[in-house]
C-alpha cells in the first residue's frame, strides 16, 4: 500500500506468489482489509441470497404454479431471510463499519484487531455452516436438507416432533457462532469509539457516522444475546429433552416468540442505522452543507436506540395478548414513527437550500429518502393493531420490510459503496454506469415492491408455496416478478462497474468529492498504518476547516 | 487535496480516553448480562407450571455454604488485584490461589447438588419445566465459573513462572471485572432459584 | 421550474401511478361489499362487526398517512429540484445552516399529536374486538388447527365436522354472533378470513378467541396465515354463513349418526379394517380416529383436503390413492390398495352424507 506519488505501475511491481497474497489476506488483523473481507463477502451472498428469492418469484409468478416442490420452496424463504439478513446485510454494516470509524476518528485501527479478525471469521463460518446443510442434513419428513422453518424458526415447528433431522441445527448453529462473532464486532466498535477518538474530537465532535455506529453496536449487544439465549434453550430441547418450548409439557410457543422478536425488532435497527449513518455523511457532502441539526440527530438517534427495544411485541399482535399488551405495543411502536420522522426532517434540511449535485451515491440516498418515507407509513399502518390483525403475516408485510431493507438499506449501501470506493481502492468508478444501475434498480425495485402490498390487501399470507386462482391475486404477482429481473440487471451493472474500475479506473486522489471528514485526508487507497501522525480536531468538519480558514466550523458550532 | 497535515507531534498530546481493556470488559459484560437475563425469565415464568415431577420446595436446598465461598472469592481477588498493583507479587500470588481454591469449591458444592439432584431426588434437565429451567440457568451460570477458573489458572501458571508483574495490573483488573460479574449473577440466581421460585 | 432533466418527472409519473392504483383498488373494493369485484379475500369489503370495525380504523389511518405522505413527498420534490446545482454556479459554496431550535420543535410536536391521534382511535377498536364477550344468543365454536386441516365441533350441538366451517348470518338489530374458540393439536396456525374479521393464532397450550357476526349470507374464503410446515398453503378455510333455517337444517344433519346402506358393505368393510380407523372417526362405526377429518359427514362438504380439491369421486379415489397428487407433503398416507378395493371404499364414502 503507497501513497499515489510513488505508486509504481503495475508492470514494473515484482509479481508476488499468490500463495503469499492470500495468507496476508486469511492472517489480516487490519481493519481495512477485514471490512473489504466482510464487504465481499456480504456481496457473493448478496447473489445467493437473490437467486433464492428468484426462485420463489418464478413460482409465484401464477397460481399453482410447479416450477419447484413445497419443500424446496420452504427452505428458500427460509434460506433467502437467514442468509439476508445474517449473512449479507449485517456482514455489509460490519464490512462498512470495520473500515471506516478508524479513519474517521483518527485512529489507526480498532481496540481489538485480532479480535475483530475472529469476529469476521466467525461470521464467516457461520455462514458456510448455514449452507452447508444443503448437503449434510435431512429436513422436514426427513425429505429436504437446508432448514425449512421460516427464518424465524417459531417453536413447536423446531421441536424435533416437527423437525426431524438435522436442517433445523444447522439453522441455530450457524447463527449461534456468528452472533458470537457479531458480539464481537460490537465490543470492539464500542471501544474502538469510546477509547481511541484522537485529541480534540470529543464525542460531540465525531462525524455522524461514529454516533450511529455507537448506538448500533449497542443495540447488537442488547439485542443478539437474547437471540444466543433463546437458540441455546432450543438446542437444550432439541437434544437434552429439555421442555423450554414443549407445549406438551406445560411449555409456551409463545415465549419463544418473544425472545425472537426482543431480539427481531431491535435488530432491524441494527440494520438501518448505519444506513441512516451513510445518508448523513454523503447528503451533506453533496449538498455542499453540514448536516442540519447535528446534535438533534444524535438524539433521535439514542432515542431511536431505546425505544427500539420496547416495541418487539407488535411482530407478535395476533398471537392473542391481552388488550393492554396491545395497547401498550402500539403506543410504543407509533412513538418511534417520531425521532424517526425528524431524522427525515433534518435530512430534508440539509438539503435545502444547498448545490445538490446527483452523483451516483447522492442519488441512491435520495431514493432512499423517499423510499424510507413510504416504509415508514405503511410501519405505522401495521403498527396499528387491529389493522395488522388483517395486514400482518400477509404480503402487505412482506413488501413494507423489504421496502426498508432493501428500498432503504440497500440504497444507502450502494450509495456507501460508490462513495468510498475511490478510497478504498484508489479509483473513481464510472459514473454512466452507476446511473445505470441506479435507474434499473429503482425500477425493478418499484415494479416489486409497490405491487407487492397489493396482494397483502387482497388477503395472500405470506410463506405459501403457490396460490388459488380466483383470488385475484394472479396479475399483482406477475409484476411483482418481472421487477426481479430489473434489479437483477442493475446489481450485474453495479458488480462489472465496481469490478473493472478497480483494475483500470482513472486515479481518485485521496479527496475526490471534496469532502470534510477525516478519511478524505488519507492516500487512497491508505496506507496500513493510516495516518502518518495522529490528527488533531477543533470541529465536526475537520477539513472543511482546512479549505475554509477564514471561516471555519469551530466558530459556529 | 493529498495528504494534508493537519497532524500534531506526538508528544505534544495530552488527553485522555478511557481505557480500552476495561471498555471492552465492560461491554462484553452487558452482553453476557443480556443472555442471563432471559434465562432468568424463562425461568421466572415456568414456575409453578410444570405438569408432573419434582417441584423446588421439595428438592431444593440453598447452598449457602458453597456461595459464601464464591462471593469471598470476589474479596480475594479484588485484594490479589491491589497487591500486584503495588508490586507484591508473593502475596498476589497467593491471594490469587485463593480466589481459585474458593470458585473451586463452589463448584464442586454445584456437582453436588447436581448428583444428589439427580440421583437421589430424579431431577434431570429434561424431568419437566422446573428441571430444564434449573439446570439450564444454573449451569450456564457454573460454565461461565470454568471459563473463569481456567483463565485465572493461566495467570496462576504464569504467576508461579516468574511472568507477572505490576506491569500486569491493568490486566488483572480486567480479569477481576468478569470475576466480580460472575459473583453479582450468581447472587441474581440464588436469590431467583433458592428464594422466590421456592 | 425548468425541466431540464426528465428523472424527475419521470420518477414523480411513476410515483403517481403507483399512488393512483392502489387509492383506486381501496375504492372499487370499498363499494362493492356484497360481490367484490377485485377478490374474495379483499380486507376492505368487510361482512362482519371486527371486520368493519377494521376497515373504518384503516380509512383513518389511511387518510392520515396519505396526508403526510403528500406533504412530505412534495417537499421532498420540491428540494431536488430547487436546490440542484446549476450549470451557471460559482463554485463557492452555498451559506452553511447548522441547525435551527423552533424548526426542530415545530417538526417534533406535530408528528407527536398525529401519534396521539392515531393511537387513540387504535386503541378503542383494539377494546371494542377485543372486549367483545358472548351472550345466549352466540353460537359456540371450537376451532382446532392441524397440519393441515381444521377440526371444527359445536360443544353445545354435539357437532364434529372438519374444514367447511358453518355459522347462522347475524341481523345487526337482533345479532346472532359465532363466538370461535381457537386451539392447536400441533403446531402454530392462524385463522383468516379477511371479509370476516382480522386474524387469530391458533397456538398449542395457549387457547384464543375470536368473534364473527356476519351480516350477509353467502360463502367466504380465507386460509391459514402463520407457516405451520409443508402444506401451509394449501390450508384454506370456507365459511358459510347461512340464514338461520338453513343452518340449523345443516346442525340437524350434521348430529345424525353416520348414514349404513349395506349396498356398500365392501367398501365399509375396506375402510374398518384398513389403517384408515386409526386417523379417522365416522360416527356409530368402530372408526374412532382423531389425527384426520371426521368423515361422518363427508359428502356434505364442497371440498376435500381443506380445500385443495373438490369433492368429486375421482378427486376422493385419487386422494386416498396418492395424496400427494393433490397435497404434496401432507400427512395422510398413500393407502396401498388394489383398484377394486379402491373403487369400493370410494363408493363407501360417496354414502356418508
Amino acid at each position: 500500500m503507497s501513497t499515489d506519488a510513488l505508486a509504481l505501475p503495475r508492470t514494473e511491481r515484482p509479481a508476488r506468489p499468490l500463495v503469499d497474497t492470500l495468507h496476508e489476506w486469511v492472517t489480516t488483523v487490519d481493519h481495512k482489509r477485514l471490512g473489504i473481507l466482510y464487504l465481499g463477502y456480504a456481496l457473493v451472498f448478496l447473489v445467493i441470497g437473490g437467486i433464492e428469492a428468484g426462485i420463489m418469484r418464478v413460482q409465484l409468478i401464477r397460481a399453482h404454479n410447479d416450477f419447484v416442490s413445497p419443500q424446496v420452496f420452504n427452505r428458500m424463504f427460509t434460506m433467502h431471510g437467514t442468509t439476508m439478513i445474517f449473512f449479507v446485510v449485517m456482514p455489509l454494516v460490519f464490512g462498512f463499519a470495520n473500515y471506516l470509524i478508524p479513519l474517521m476518528i483518527g485512529a489507526r485501527d480498532m481496540a481489538f484487531p485480532r479480535l475483530n479478525a475472529f469476529s469476521f471469521w466467525l461470521t464467516a463460518f457461520g455462514g458456510l455452516l448455514l449452507y452447508f446443510s444443503l448437503v449434510g442434513a435431512n429436513g422436514l419428513y426427513g425429505a429436504g436438507n437446508a432448514p425449512d422453518v421460516g427464518w424465524f424458526a417459531y417453536a413447536p415447528l423446531t421441536s424435533r416432533t416437527f423437525s426431524v433431522g438435522h436442517s433445523t441445527d444447522f439453522w441455530t448453529l450457524s447463527l449461534l457462532v456468528s452472533g458470537f462473532g457479531s458480539i464481537g464486532t460490537a465490543v470492539n466498535i464500542l471501544t474502538t469509539i469510546l477509547c481511541m477518538r484522537c485529541p480534540g474530537m470529543s464525542l460531540a465532535k465525531m462525524p455522524l457516522l461514529a454516533w450511529l455506529n455507537l448506538v448500533m453496536s449497542g443495540m447488537v449487544i442488547l439485542a443478539i444475546s437474547p437471540l444466543t439465549a433463546a437458540q441455546l434453550m432450543l438446542l437444550v430441547d432439541r437434544y437434552l429433552g429439555g421442555h423450554f418450548f414443549d407445549t406438551q409439557a406445560g411449555g409456551s410457543a409463545v415465549i419463544w416468540m418473544h425472545f425472537f422478536w426482543v431480539f427481531g425488532h431491535p435488530e432491524v435497527y441494527v440494520l438501518v442505522i448505519p444506513g441512516f449513518a451513510f445518508a448523513s455523511e454523503i447528503i451533506p457532502v453533496f449538498s455542499r452543507k453540514a448536516i442540519f441539526g447535528y446534535p438533534v440527530m444524535v438524539a433521535a438517534t439514542i432515542c431511536i436506540g431505546f425505544i427500539g427495544m420496547s416495541v418487539w411485541a407488535h411482530h407478535m399482535f395476533t398471537v392473542g395478548m391481552d388488550s393492554n399488551a396491545n395497547t401498550f405495543f402500539v403506543l410504543s411502536t407509533m412513538a418511534i414513527a417520531v425521532p424517526t420522522g425528524i431524522k427525515i426532517f433534518n435530512w430534508l434540511a440539509t438539503m435545502w437550500g444547498g448545490k445538490i449535485e446527483f452523483k451516483t451515491p447522492m442519488l441512491f440516498c435520495v431514493g432512499f429518502l423517499f423510499q424510507f418515507l413510504i416504509a415508514g407509513l405503511t410501519g405505522i399502518m401495521l403498527g396499528s393493531a387491529p389493522f395488522d390483525w388483517q395486514l400482518g403475516n400477509s404480503y402487505f408485510v412482506v413488501a413494507h420490510f423489504h421496502y426498508v431493507i432493501v428500498g432503504a438499506i440497500l440504497f444507502t449501501i450502494f450509495g456507501a459503496f460508490y462513495y468510498w470506493f475511490p478510497k478504498m481502492s484508489g479509483k473513481m468508478y464510472i459514473e454512466t454506469l452507476g446511473k445505470l444501475h441506479f435507474w434499473l434498480f429503482l425500477i425493478g425495485f418499484h415494479l416489486t415492491f409497490d405491487f407487492m402490498h397489493i396482494p397483502g390487501l387482497l388477503g395472500m399470507p405470506r410463506r405459501i408455496y403457490t396460490y388459488e386462482p380466483g383470488r385475484g391475486w394472479d396479475i399483482w404477482n406477475l409484476i411483482v416478478t418481472i421487477g426481479v429481473f430489473f434489479q437483477a440487471l442493475g446489481t450485474v451493472v453495479f458488480v462489472v462497474n465496481l469490478s473493472w474500475s478497480y483494475f483500470k479506473g482513472k486515479i481518485a486522489g485521496s479527496d475526490p468529492w471534496d469532502a470534510w471528514t477525516l478519511e478524505w485526508s488519507t492516500p487512497s487507497p491508505p496506507p496500513a498504518y493510516n495516518f502518518a501522525s495522529i490528527p488533531e480536531v477543533k470541529s465536526r468538519r475537520p477539513l472543511w476547516d482546512l479549505k475554509h480558514p477564514d471561516d471555519p466550523d469551530w466558530k459556529y458550532e | 487535496m493529498n495528504g494534508t497535515s493537519i497532524a500534531l507531534n506526538d508528544q505534544e498530546l495530552n488527553f485522555s480516553r478511557p481505557a480500552r481493556g476495561r471498555v471492552g470488559m465492560f461491554v462484553l459484560i452487558v452482553a453476557e448480562a443480556a443472555i442471563f437475563t432471559i434465562f432468568v425469565v424463562a425461568y421466572l415464568f415456568y414456575v409453578g407450571k410444570s405438569l408432573t415431577g419434582p417441584v423446588p420446595k421439595d428438592v431444593l436446598s440453598a447452598p449457602i455454604f458453597y456461595t459464601i465461598c464464591l462471593l469471598s472469592s470476589s474479596l480475594t481477588i479484588h485484594l490479589a488485584a491491589k497487591a500486584v498493583r503495588r508490586g507484591s507479587v508473593r502475596s498476589f500470588g497467593i491471594l490469587w490461589f485463593a480466589t481459585i481454591a474458593l470458585g473451586a469449591a463452589f463448584l464442586y458444592g454445584t456437582a453436588k447438588e447436581w448428583h444428589r439432584l439427580i440421583y437421589r431426588d430424579g431431577l434431570t434437565i429434561s424431568t419437566n419445566l422446573f428441571g430444564t429451567t434449573y439446570y439450564s440457568l444454573v449451569g450456564l451460570h457454573g460454565f461461565h465459573v470454568v471459563v473463569g477458573l481456567v483463565s485465572l489458572s493461566i495467570v496462576m501458571a504464569l504467576t508461579v513462572l516468574g511472568n507477572v508483574g505490576s506491569e500486569h495490573a491493568e490486566r488483572v483488573d480486567v480479569l477481576s471485572l468478569y470475576w466480580h460479574f460472575v459473583d453479582v449473577v450468581w447472587i441474581i440466581v440464588f436469590t431467583v432459584v433458592y428464594v422466590i421460585g421456592r | 421550474m425548468q425541466m431540464r432533466g426528465t428523472k424527475h418527472s419521470n420518477r414523480l409519473a411513476a410515483l403517481r401511478i403507483c399512488a393512483v392504483v392502489l387509492l383506486s383498488v381501496a375504492r372499487a373494493a370499498a363499494t362493492e361489499p356484497a360481490v367484490p369485484a377485485m377478490s374474495p379475500t379483499n380486507i376492505f369489503a368487510p361482512v362482519s362487526t371486527p371486520a368493519k370495525s377494521i376497515f373504518g380504523l384503516s380509512v383513518f389511518v389511511l387518510a392520515v398517512t396519505a396526508a403526510i405522505f403528500v406533504v412530505v413527498f412534495a417537499l421532498l420534490v420540491y428540494t431536488v429540484v430547487k436546490f440542484r446545482k446549476k450549470a451557471t454556479d460559482d463554485g463557492r459554496e452555498p451559506p452553511q445552516v447548522y441547525g435551527s431550535n423552533q424548526v426542530e420543535i415545530a417538526w417534533t410536536v406535530i408528528p407527536v399529536l398525529i401519534v396521539v391521534s392515531l393511537f387513540m382511535a387504535t386503541a378503542r377498536v383494539i377494546a371494542s374486538v377485543q372486549k367483545a364477550v358472548p351472550d345466549s344468543n352466540a353460537i359456540q365454536v371450537v376451532a382446532i388447527g392441524h397440519q393441515f386441516w381444521w377440526e371444527y365441533r359445536y360443544p353445545g350441538l354435539n357437532v364434529v365436522t372438519a374444514n367447511e366451517l358453518h355459522v347462522p348470518v347475524s341481523d345487526p338489530e337482533h345479532p346472532t354472533p359465532t363466538f370461535i374458540k381457537l386451539l392447536s393439536a400441533d403446531t402454530d396456525h392462524s385463522f383468516w378470513v379477511p371479509r370476516l374479521a382480522g386474524k387469530t393464532d391458533l397456538i398449542p397450550n395457549h387457547p384464543n378467541s375470536m368473534w364473527i357476526d356476519p351480516q350477509e349470507t353467502g360463502l367466504y374464503l380465507g386460509q391459514c396465515a402463520q407457516y405451520c410446515g409443508t402444506q401451509h398453503a394449501k390450508m384454506l378455510l370456507r365459511v358459510y354463513v347461512q340464514s338461520h333455517e338453513n343452518f340449523d337444517r345443516w346442525i340437524q344433519q350434521q348430529e345424525q349418526t353416520a348414514f349404513v346402506t349395506d349396498a356398500v358393505a365392501e367398501g365399509r368393510r375396506v375402510f374398518e379394517t384398513t389403517a384408515c380407523i386409526n386417523c379417522h372417526a365416522v360416527s356409530g362405526t368402530v372408526a374412532n380416529g382423531r389425527f384426520g377429518p371426521d368423515l361422518s359427514h363427508l359428502m356434505s362438504r364442497d371440498t376435500i383436503a381443506a380445500g385443495a380439491a373438490p369433492n368429486t369421486p375421482e378427486n376422493l379415489r385419487l386422494w386416498i390413492q396418492k395424496p400427494e397428487a393433490i397435497k404434496p407433503g401432507s400427512l395422510m398416507p398413500a393407502m396401498e390398495l388394489t383398484d377394486r378395493e379402491l373403487d369400493a371404499l370410494t363408493a363407501y364414502l360417496e354414502t356418508l352424507r
